[in-house]
């Protein structure tokens, strides 16, 4: 299955938009992604091996979070993962 | 530097009007090349914080998915995101930098003064981690287009 890999990453990945793995969950995925391209980990995980609250990872058009089997959703060779950094923010009323 | 043609740049700039007093929200669409993000489109995307929209703007992940896969079949990748500030300087805020996670990228931002866009700023996210981000100034530079003769 095709893993989309967002423009600030991609340098880990040798400037690739996307990667092949094989997988049938979408947490073998990620660990065929990151075991791949290692120096990837540290950017989608934290220390305690959870992804990083500012990375979105959708199977197809689905937030992997809110799957009833969150990464232990089974996927086809079709499927696609996309990961997602978050994007927000606002004014403040006061400074910088 | 980030390169935008003058319609795309009026447009996103007519966005943060329309959506005054709300903060409006959008994806630019282009490509990046020896230090240069030029736009080809800017997207304008759903604000879905509601709840806050005078000065809040959230872009619901499953429209950047949509957004992304639009560019990429147009052979374009996600290179920045605007969004205004109603009333407020087109300088980033704490909550900004905060919620910037997308290194590399350009984040235009326009001030919006009681209904008229007024300075338009666009600030690179550097950096090679989460930690050890930063916003750059950026030039922004506004080509015109020229009708090409028949």
């Amino acid at each position: 299955m095709k893993i989309f890999i967002p423009t600030p990453l991609r340098v880990y990945v040798n400037k690739q938009d996307a990667v092949q793995v094989n997988a049938n969950t979408v947490g073998e995925a990620l660990s065929a992604l990151t075991s791949q391209h290692p120096d990837l980990k540290k950017h989608l995980y934290s220390d305690e091996g959870k992804l990083r609250a500012f990375v979105n990872v959708y199977l197809n058009d689905e937030d992997v979070r809110y799957l009833p089997e969150k990464e232990a959703t089974q996927v086809k060779e079709e499927d696609s993962l996309s990961i997602i950094p978050s994007i927000a923010g606002g004014c403040q009323p006061h400074g910088r | 530097m980030l390169k935008l043609s003058e319609p795309i740049y009026n447009a996103l700039r007519k966005h943060g009007e329309e959506t005054y007093p709300h903060e409006c929200c959008g994806v630019l669409l282009g490509r990046s090349h020896d230090g240069v993000n030029e736009v080809a489109d800017a997207v304008r995307a759903g604000n879905t914080r509601t709840d806050s929209a005078h000065n809040r703007y959230h872009i619901a992940p499953q429209e950047l998915v949509r957004i992304q896969r639009q560019g990429r079949e147009r052979g374009l990748d996600i290179v920045g995101f605007y969004h205004s500030h109603p009333d407020h300087p087109a300088q980033w805020s704490k909550t900004d930098f905060a919620e910037a996670h997308w290194l590399g990228c350009s984040y235009v931002i326009t001030a919006v003064e009681k209904g008229v866009a007024k300075q338009t700023n666009s600030f690179l996210l550097t950096g090679t981690t989460e930690e050890g981000k930063s916003f750059e100034d950026e030039v922004i530079q506004v080509e015109e287009l020229v009708a090409e003769r028949c």
